[in-house]
């Protein structure tokens, strides 16, 4: 079977970016390095603003990634919605590309016919129940999301139980921006349990301003890191998924 | 290639839209939309004179799943009631690009809370029984049906035969559930792991037995199983099979049968009680509701042929009860 790993960020977020990097750039460059860029933004009585509406899929569309605005008390369904979308699509991207060669053509799953397809989505399933998947969640922790920080919690442990009852191996990180001294805190260094994040999230304190740009930055290079520790550590070559779609 | 980048993008067709397939070139004219969920809108068509379902999406990947499982369901020997029949899959050429689409049977009724609530409690240990013979065929096919809740559950019939008809959760054992609904998962009130296994059904099952008694659903609090014994304990119509319920809650059951048999056990071994349960239960309503022996006061001008209903409907649970205790007295 095939032993990639599947590499996403999940940035939840209320609202706009207002200092930093465009994240919408930072987003394009994180889908060069086969890195997908997810967002939730997540909504209470108000209502998102246009233009912040527009940077969250506007995130996701250049990082080939998953976009969804929701109430925070669905929070939780939608969470694992759009990261096992996203893995689904992801692994669809590289099932289409070994399609394409092995009929040399042009070639996606839609181009089969419908009694063929079945055979294809049983290898997609299988995939997505065994690959291995790196996910690096992004919190906004703006003044806006005071109140909604509980919630984002319990999507968060929620999301973890649905992806530990899989077969394959997951780590998370967890980021959150702003910090106390810099535009993005580490929160959670990389650990296949998140059960940790319970004592740490409640002592968030949030701040005012919204570096999106610089934190999905941050959020890129730890992936580096972690590629770079691990090739240190043991010299087993790891493959990852290319995106180029 | 192209990708949805959002998941509320779904497709809404007019009804009298006449979708052409593909590849099968088959017509279907859209009647009415019966319902739509995270996977796609599902239309009443109509194909040849006759009526059919349609479940169509723009995440073509759900659909051939869902079509997978339809047609494993297929090969499974007298396997009528697991899901329903699949009639055609193909692709539908649109102005916004192809949409995949499947055609399946149409299965008629209530769901299983309407249901319920027009015919009486007495139902409902007969439709789960039903329900938890159909989930044995299913786990002992390599399934697990995932999303199990009332929405799901539909009374088609006559005679009333509960039908799964949503198979979007259905997922092979041993892999992780691939869509549920919070309320009837055990991972969400602390019970469990969300891993496919009969017991994710079972417990499923249960929170069904309790949603039948607390229609409105209710919210998580301390979760766990305390809260939701509590539950039970509040609502006299549960108590006759609170045993049964908190043992799928806490896991305790590894097959349905078995779920099943102890169902029917606490059915006969306190006929009795549980009748003066029921007895006192209408009494109550009578009381309270002029005299009309019917909980349900909507339909006033047939009141007095409800009475003699309600009189023919017990007798015929009763010879239900019997005939079906006979039945597995004959199979054991």
């Amino acid at each position: 079977m095939y032993t990639g790993k599947i590499r996403q960020i999940l940035l939840i977020t209320d609202g706009c970016s207002n200092q930093g990097e465009d994240p919408i750039a930072i987003a394009a460059l994180a889908k060069e390095q086969g890195i997908t860029v997810n967002v939730i933004g997540v909504m209470e009585h108000d209502v998102i603003d246009e233009k912040g509406m527009t940077e969250i899929e506007g995130i996701a569309l250049s990082g080939g990634g998953v976009s969804q605005i929701v109430y925070a008390k669905q929070l939780s369904q939608t969470v694992q919605m759009v990261t096992r979308k996203a893995m689904n699509q992801t692994i669809q991207g590289v099932v289409n590309r070994e399609l394409q060669q092995i009929l040399g053509r042009s070639q996606t799953m839609e181009d089969l016919p419908p009694e063929k397809r079945g055979e294809v989505m049983e290898v997609v399933d299988e995939l997505g129940e065994t690959v291995d998947l790196e996910v690096l969640i992004l919190v906004d922790t703006s003044a806006s999301m005071k109140h909604k920080l509980e919630t984002v919690k319990e999507a968060l442990l929620d999301l973890s139980l649905s992806l530990t009852a899989r077969t394959g191996n997951n780590h998370f990180s967890v980021f959150v921006f702003p910090g106390k001294k810099n535009n993005v805190e580490k929160l959670l260094d990389w650990t296949p349990k998140l059960q940790s994040l319970t004592s740490i999230f409640s002592q968030l304190s949030t701040g005012g301003i919204t570096p999106t740009g610089p934190a999905l930055k941050a959020a890129l290079s730890s992936f580096d890191q972690k590629r770079s520790l691990r090739s240190l550590l043991s010299d087993d070559d790891e493959s990852y998924f290319e995106e180029s779609v | 290639m192209m990708m949805n980048h959002t998941l509320k993008s779904q497709y809404k067709v007019i009804p009298g839209t006449v979708i052409t397939g593909k590849w099968h070139t088959q017509k279907y004219t859209i009647v009415k939309e019966l319902g739509f969920g995270a996977n796609g809108v599902v239309y009443l068509a109509k194909h040849n004179e006759s009526f059919a379902a349609l479940k169509m999406s723009d995440n073509g990947l759900s659909i051939t799943s869902e079509v997978n499982v339809l047609k494993s369901f297929a090969k499974v020997q007298g396997s009528a009631s697991l899901g329903p029949s699949l009639l055609d899959v193909d692709d539908w050429q649109t102005s916004r690009g192809l949409i995949s689409f499947y055609v399946m049977e149409y299965i008629q009724g209530p769901d299983l809370l309407s249901f319920l609530q027009q015919k009486g409690q007495a139902w409902m240990p007969v439709l789960f029984l039903q329900l938890l013979n159909d989930l044995d065929k299913l786990h002992n096919n390599g399934w697990v049906f995932g999303d199990l809740k009332p929405e799901n559950l539909i009374v088609g019939g006559p005679p009333p035969k509960i039908r799964c008809i949503d198979v979007g959760g259905t997922t092979m054992q041993g892999r992780a559930i691939k869509e549920f609904t919070e309320f009837y998962d055990r991972g969400y009130w602390g019970l469990g792991s969300r891993r496919a296994e009969s017991s994710y059904d079972l417990f499923a099952v249960a929170m069904i037995m309790i949603n039948s008694a607390y229609p409105k659903r209710f919210n998580k609090t301390t979760g766990g199983i305390t809260q939701l014994r509590g539950a039970i304990r509040e609502r006299p119509e549960l108590r006759p099979y609170e045993a049964v319920i908190v043992k799928a809650l806490q896991g305790h059951y590894t097959s349905a049968n078995q779920m099943r048999a102890e169902l029917l056990n606490c059915l006969s071994d306190h006929p009795g009680k549980s009748r003066i349960n029921a007895n006192t239960f209408k009494t109550q309503k009578t009381a309270q509701g002029q005299k009309n022996p019917h909980p349900m006061t909507r339909r006033h001008y047939r009141k007095s042929k409800k009475k003699r209903g309600w009189m023919e409907f017990f007798t015929i649970a009763m010879v239900a009860a019997v005939l079906y205790s006979l039945y597995i007295f004959l199979k054991l």
